[in-house]
């Protein structure tokens, strides 16, 4: 296994050279010889199982196996099949995608080409959010760079392969980056999840067998083509032998470090990386000599890690062990010790209450609920009890699966039930401080102005 | 029968996009951004002559137009929009701060446009900048590590 030491970043490795988001530029460091090795010259299905064999598990924060993803589609289907790019990405704390997207947007686009090609997609559709204009100019030109020397088109790169690949994009709405509601979108119609099962595997997008993958993942698959398998299971970290669940973490991991830290940024390692390794060599350290006081090891719905579990490695399972949801994105948001619980609470309820989507009453209800009492908390109005109130709501908002048709609700379920397990102690304290006798007015705060903002 | 409102112009921009996909319905937010990119809204007798083009009913367009916070439908957005992000990370960094410094300077809450048209104050619930918090995105621009006084003179530079 390579250590973090001798890592070299490959998904990476072209930013910063001059014209990295030109064709000609992503061509002279090496670009497009994996997708020549691949059309044409191998089979649909070997390409699936090269990526199978690989363990690459999806980057978009479920974590899910990529080449087993594919393997859902129907075998033999007549067509069409379609292939979504998810580019909405939308968490906080989450810009892995825009960086390649603005930077390297060829890498993206070889990716989801050996990607169609793997899955006999024939039109592909590229779903970026609409808050990325760099990211979409640059798209744009890449895409139309590969129609010009056809690498897109009809016959690409003379094979009788014909691919088509549109840019769509999103209109701000978080709940775009859930891959049913990506798909409703993309139809035209407000992004509302659909209950699964069919999957999108079966009945997607148009109703016809449809993949969603996400950004990064089409990145490593490229990189899977161009350096191999052997590579590829090298880096991160091994199933663990204790849990038959566990499928292994490969490959490298794009991590975005921000917040209190002294050079935020995106950057490259081996999944499995601790979060202290990840400040200590890349961060530069908390920011102004102070001290850390927690992070958010994978995007604001994975929870929330103190600062002695920073030892916690980030692969698909370490979170997990913390009493986190999981990896997710793999942002790593670093608060240091000025920061109150009260407050991040505070932001990531008003986030998810924001971007619920409405279809799921113990979402649209709990998500407000729990950003009313907050607010009412912070006004230094809060009772004791109101935790007791606040732990329920994340008990039962986000029970997946069985409440609510995505995940929405689990992610705004994950901070609060969380910070109460691993804060209480302060949050009563605030409470206590700014409400000492408990008799401040209970009157509720005035209903929150979510949708009448814009 | 009220005036039409999509100029030719729009009208090829949103047929253009029909052949990309199996069902014209997918071509409402591409459709409802071209209509917004020109008017700066989408009023509500473009989302009938929307609905027209793409054979729909004109409360399946306008269904989707809510959905999405992007578009604005009563009256025109400023001529720069300006996004003050307020997620975590840029939080964390004085992004509330920021907000309400604008709202402050330009006498309007976020969400609201300036009496003269110039600026629509918003904030977004993340702009996917956070190695650049606190970040401001002012129509296609990013700005990085917005201070009070740069957001300021940002605000004041816009023609």
């Amino acid at each position: 296994m390579k250590t973090v030491a001798d890592f070299e970043p490959v998904l990476l490795a072209n930013i910063g050279k001059p014209d990295s988001w030109t064709r000609r530029g992503y061509e002279a460091y090496g670009g497009y010889e994996a997708v020549r090795k691949v059309i044409g010259k191998l089979a649909p299905k070997d390409v699936a199982e090269t990526v199978k064999s690989s363990g690459l598990r999806g980057r978009g924060g479920a974590g899910f196996p990529t080449g087993l993803k594919w393997t859902f589609l129907p075998p033999n289907h007549p067509g069409p099949i379609y292939f979504c790019l998810n580019a909405d990405e939308s968490e906080p704390g989450t810009f892995n995608n825009r960086v390649l997207m603005e930077l390297d947007p060829h890498q993206v686009l070889e990716g989801m080409m050996i990607s169609c090609y793997a899955t006999n997609c024939k039109t592909a559709y590229y779903y970026m959010r609409c808050e990325y204009p760099l990211a979409y100019k640059r798209t744009l030109a890449a895409i139309q760079e590969c129609y010009d020397a056809g690498y897109l088109g009809k016959n690409i790169f003379g094979t009788d392969y014909s691919l088509d690949i549109h840019l769509h994009r999103g209109a701000g709405a978080y709940i775009c980056g859930e891959e049913t509601g990506l798909i409703e979108s993309l139809e035209g119609k407000r992004a509302w999840p659909r209950i699964k099962p069919p999957f999108p595997a079966v009945e997607g997008a148009f109703r016809k067998p449809t993949v969603v993958n996400n950004v990064e993942t089409a990145a490593c698959v490229k990189q899977i083509f161009d350096r191999g398998v052997e590579w590829f299971k090298s880096i991160g970290v091994p199933p663990d032998p204790n849990n038959p669940r566990d499928a292994g973490s490969y490959g490298p991991k794009l991590y975005c470090l921000s917040g209190h830290i002294n050079k935020p940024g995106c950057y490259e390692a081996p999944l499995g990386i601790t979060v202290t390794e990840l400040i200590d060599r890349y961060g530069g350290g908390i920011w102004k000599g102070r001290k850390a006081k927690a992070c958010i090891p994978g995007g604001i719905s994975m929870g929330i890690l103190k600062a002695d579990e920073f030892h916690c490695p980030l692969d698909f399972n370490g979170p997990g062990k913390f009493g986190c949801l999981g990896l997710g994105t793999a942002a790593v948001v670093v608060m240091d010790e000025t920061v109150q619980m009260v407050d991040y609470l505070m932001n990531s309820a008003r986030f998810f209450s924001h971007e619920s989507c409405g279809q799921c009453t113990p979402c649209r209800e709990g998500t407000s609920w729990a950003t009313r009492l907050l607010t009412r908390i912070k006004a230094g109005k809060g009772r004791l009890k109101d935790l007791d109130l606040l732990a329920e709501i994340g008990d039962t908002i986000g029970i997946m699966p069985g409440t609510t048709i995505c995940g929405l609700a689990d992610g705004a379920a994950w901070p609060l039930k969380n910070t109460l397990k691993k804060y209480r102690g302060e949050l009563e304290e605030y409470i206590k401080k700014t409400n000492p006798d408990g008799w401040a007015e209970t009157k509720p705060v005035p209903a929150l102005k979510l949708l009448s903002i814009h | 029968m009220a005036e039409r409102i999509l100029t030719d112009k729009m009208i090829e921009e949103i047929r253009a996009f029909i052949p990309r996909y199996p069902s014209k319905q997918a071509v409402t937010v591409p459709a409802l951004h071209i209509v917004n990119e020109h008017l700066r809204c989408v009023p509500r007798q473009a989302v009938v002559e929307i609905a027209q083009i793409l054979e729909l009913h004109p409360s399946q367009v306008q269904d989707t137009l809510t959905f999405y916070g992007y578009f604005k439908q009563d009256a025109p957005g400023g001529k720069c929009r300006v996004w003050v992000c307020r997620s975590i990370a840029c939080a964390l960094r004085g992004a509330d701060e920021l907000l309400e410094h604008l709202e402050h300077k330009l006498h309007v809450k976020a969400g609201e446009t300036t009496p003269d048209g110039r600026i629509s104050l918003e904030y977004a619930e993340c702009l996917g900048a956070c190695e650049h918090a606190p970040c401001i995105l002012a129509n296609d621009d990013l700005h990085q590590s917005v201070s009070p006084e740069q957001a300021e003179q940002l605000v004041a530079s816009v023609k």
